[in-house]
């Protein structure tokens, strides 16, 4: 008989679920935890300086590593506090597990003093929730967390557990086994068979890669089988990495902000094969406009997906990786020459315009300066705006899990505590956060967390001391009609990293900005780098609100 | 980023339709289904839930209109992790019938 309180048997779970890092902060309701926490021998805490900065600690380690990690967060503020993070977690479906602490049960609808419904509160962004009741429900609770945070579509978790259940004493036999992901849906292999059949009798297909791709660990089977049947490949914002972008059947990124002919390519297709994405407004613009003239195949593992925004003529149920394990033996190898000769010339009719590429000091260039100097091995995670997009359309992903950035939540101030997350995985790589002065501003209190950590973090901070996505969109479709979307005041981010222990450079005023770069790029530790971009320039190509992905203006 | 400019909603038709769910019996079981359907924009007509005979089962009966966005409907409720199976039925069934003389 083995006899804990629910604080040590949720320690001791962890760690026979091989959690090594937990991000947090304490607080009353979580004590007994941290209590716990602080006996533990292989998990290591990381205390942030924000709760939501937790969750997108946790986030960064589960983008790299492809499973759930956890945050702990205490109950009230603490636990809302999370609740960006978890939601974003959700629309980009990164697994996790937060655990929040809550007043004791018996105080639970009292009002009590930091007591927030939050598993109520969290039941619309999580895959699933749980109140736990008593400290033996753990046991059960734990590893069904686990399980359904990596079970098909991956998705955030939530577990609630009150202050007394912590202190609870729970007595049983064994620990439950760590927990496995339940076995994917077998593709059907009727619909597999009609897939073949459909992409063997296409004369203009185009392959079209969604997250789901990353999730599912299938970047080699999407690759092989836009080579052997000859299939022009576009990615979703999630999928960047998954084809290389100098791959020669590489379309780079469609829909809003994706390269002209990536959409006309699309326009002209006749089938549309769909691995693992999901048809978002931002990829596909009007979705009655949207590859008119294809048939569409749709693979998800994720069954409310299929036929939900555009009917799928082919529609199968399984886990992309294997589905295409299935399809591939059954596909035609096809040279395609007529229709990629089309596509060649569409793409040298209509390439993406990257003005500026060989001056470090502008946007585009400073992007590419920055992925010459890192290479492949680098991690890259941005803030949400206009940066977010120049890194999307410059940088040159060549493998998934390189690229981690908030997709369909959007969340300004993801990337530096997501980038801290990543350092804590994969200690080896440098991490580089792309951010611009509005979204750094949001979770800035993490350079604190960074500082301590002394992780290879480079911050690249594009600064044009406004929200520059919305400041584009007022002058574009707003009638010039400028308002709350420029700073007045000028903060001096260098002085900021400086006061936080962190040294920076500023190309603004580097004699030689590429020399500065390399240099501040390949010291140990964390770096902030600082550069002005001008206000004027916008994200192009750009589809305006409403339009069909064709409409596109400028670029 | 730039906003939405949706589609006009959906009218819901006029056929109703019968949901009959078997659940899991614990506290926010209710809360997780009727947020669904309050999150998606879908009406919950009427809703009856009652213990089986395990009671750590309920079973949930759900009247909805027919609408075209039912079927996605129904594959997010069979998402929930509380929910063990869904049942169609058509208007004809009765157990909201026979509680209409409770309500008028």
């Amino acid at each position: 008989m083995i006899q804990m309180t629910g604080a040590e048997l949720i320690l001791r779970l962890l760690e026979r679920q091989g959690i090594r890092t937990v991000a947090g902060i304490p607080g009353g309701a979580i004590l007994p935890l941290y209590d716990a926490l602080s006996g533990s021998k292989l998990i290591r805490h990381v205390l942030a300086r924000h709760e939501q900065g937790a969750g997108f600690i946790a986030q960064g380690m589960a983008r790299v590593s492809g499973r759930p990690e956890v945050c702990f967060a205490s109950s009230g503020p603490g636990a809302t506090n999370l609740v960006t993070a978890i939601a974003d977690a959700h629309l980009d479906s990164i697994p996790m597990v937060a655990i929040t602490g809550q007043v004791p049960l018996s105080m639970i609808g009292t009002d009590a003093f930091q007591e927030a419904d939050i598993y109520g509160m969290t039941v619309p962004v999580t895959k699933h929730n749980f109140l736990v009741r008593s400290a033996a429900e753990l046991l059960q609770v734990i590893p069904d967390a686990f399980r359904l945070a990596m079970s098909g579509r991956p998705g955030p978790v939530l577990i609630d557990i009150p202050k007394d259940v912590q202190t609870q004493v729970v007595s049983f036999d064994a620990f439950p086994l760590p927990a496995i992901p339940d076995a994917a849906p077998a593709g059907d292999p009727d619909a597999i068979e009609e897939a073949a059949r459909l992409i063997n009798a296409a004369e203009r297909p185009v392959l079209y890669v969604g997250g789901g791709a990353v999730h599912s660990g299938a970047a080699q089977q999407i690759v092989a089988l836009a080579e052997r049947a000859g299939l022009p490949t576009t990615m979703t914002l999630m999928a960047l990495g998954v084809m290389p972008i100098d791959h020669p059947l590489s379309l780079g990124m469609l829909g809003m902000h994706g390269a002209r002919h990536t959409n006309f390519i699309l326009e002209e297709s006749d089938l549309l094969v769909c691995v693992g994405a999901r048809f978002d407004d931002r990829a596909i613009g009007k979705a009655a406009q949207f590859c008119p003239r294809a048939k569409i195949v749709h693979i998800d593992i994720d069954p409310s997906e299929l036929h939900k925004i555009r009917n799928a003529h082919v529609a199968i149920n399984g886990d992309v990786g294997a589905v295409l394990d299935a399809l591939l033996p059954r596909v035609n190898v096809r040279l395609r020459k007529r229709w990629l000769s089309h596509v060649g010339s569409l793409k040298s009719r209509f390439p993406l315009h990257l003005p500026g590429l060989d001056d470090p000091r502008s946007h585009y260039g400073l992007v590419q300066a920055v992925a010459s100097v890192v290479g492949d091995e680098a991690v890259v995670t941005t803030d949400v705006g206009q940066h977010q997009m120049w890194a999307a359309q410059a940088y040159p992903f060549r493998r998934p899990r390189q690229w981690l950035t908030s997709g369909g939540f959007g969340t300004m101030g993801f990337g530096l505590p997501v980038a801290i997350g990543a350092a804590l995985a994969v200690p080896a790589r440098t991490v580089v956060c792309f951010t611009g002065d509005g979204s750094f501003k949001m979770n800035i209190q993490e350079l604190a967390t960074l500082a301590e950590e002394g992780l290879n973090v480079k911050i690249v901070l594009m600064n044009n001391n406004s929200l520059g996505l919305v400041y584009q969109q007022q002058s574009l479709f707003y009638g010039k009609r400028v308002f709350a979307s420029k700073y007045r005041g000028a903060p001096d981010f260098l002085k900021i990293a400086e006061g936080f222990g962190i040294g920076g450079v500023d190309l603004d005023t580097a004699q030689n900005p590429r020399a500065a770069l390399v240099q501040a790029l390949s010291g140990p530790g964390p770096c902030l780098i600082h550069a002005s971009i001008d206000r004027e320039e916008f994200v192009y190509p750009m589809v305006p609100p409403g339009g069909a992905n064709t409409e596109m203006i400028g670029g | 980023m730039i906003e939405q400019v949706a589609d006009p909603l959906q009218e819901s038709g006029f056929a109703k339709v019968v949901l009959e769910l078997e659940v899991n019996n614990h506290p926010g079981v209710m809360s997780h289904i009727c947020n669904l359907f309050a999150r998606r924009a879908f009406n919950v007509e009427g809703i009856l839930c009652m213990p089986m005979s395990d009671p750590r089962r309920s079973r949930i009966w759900l009247l909805v209109f027919e609408d075209q966005r039912l079927e996605q409907m129904v594959l997010q409720v069979e998402k929930l992790v509380d929910v063990l199976s869904v049942r169609r039925h058509g208007a004809e069934h009765e157990v909201f019938e026979r509680l209409e003389k409770f309500f008028y």
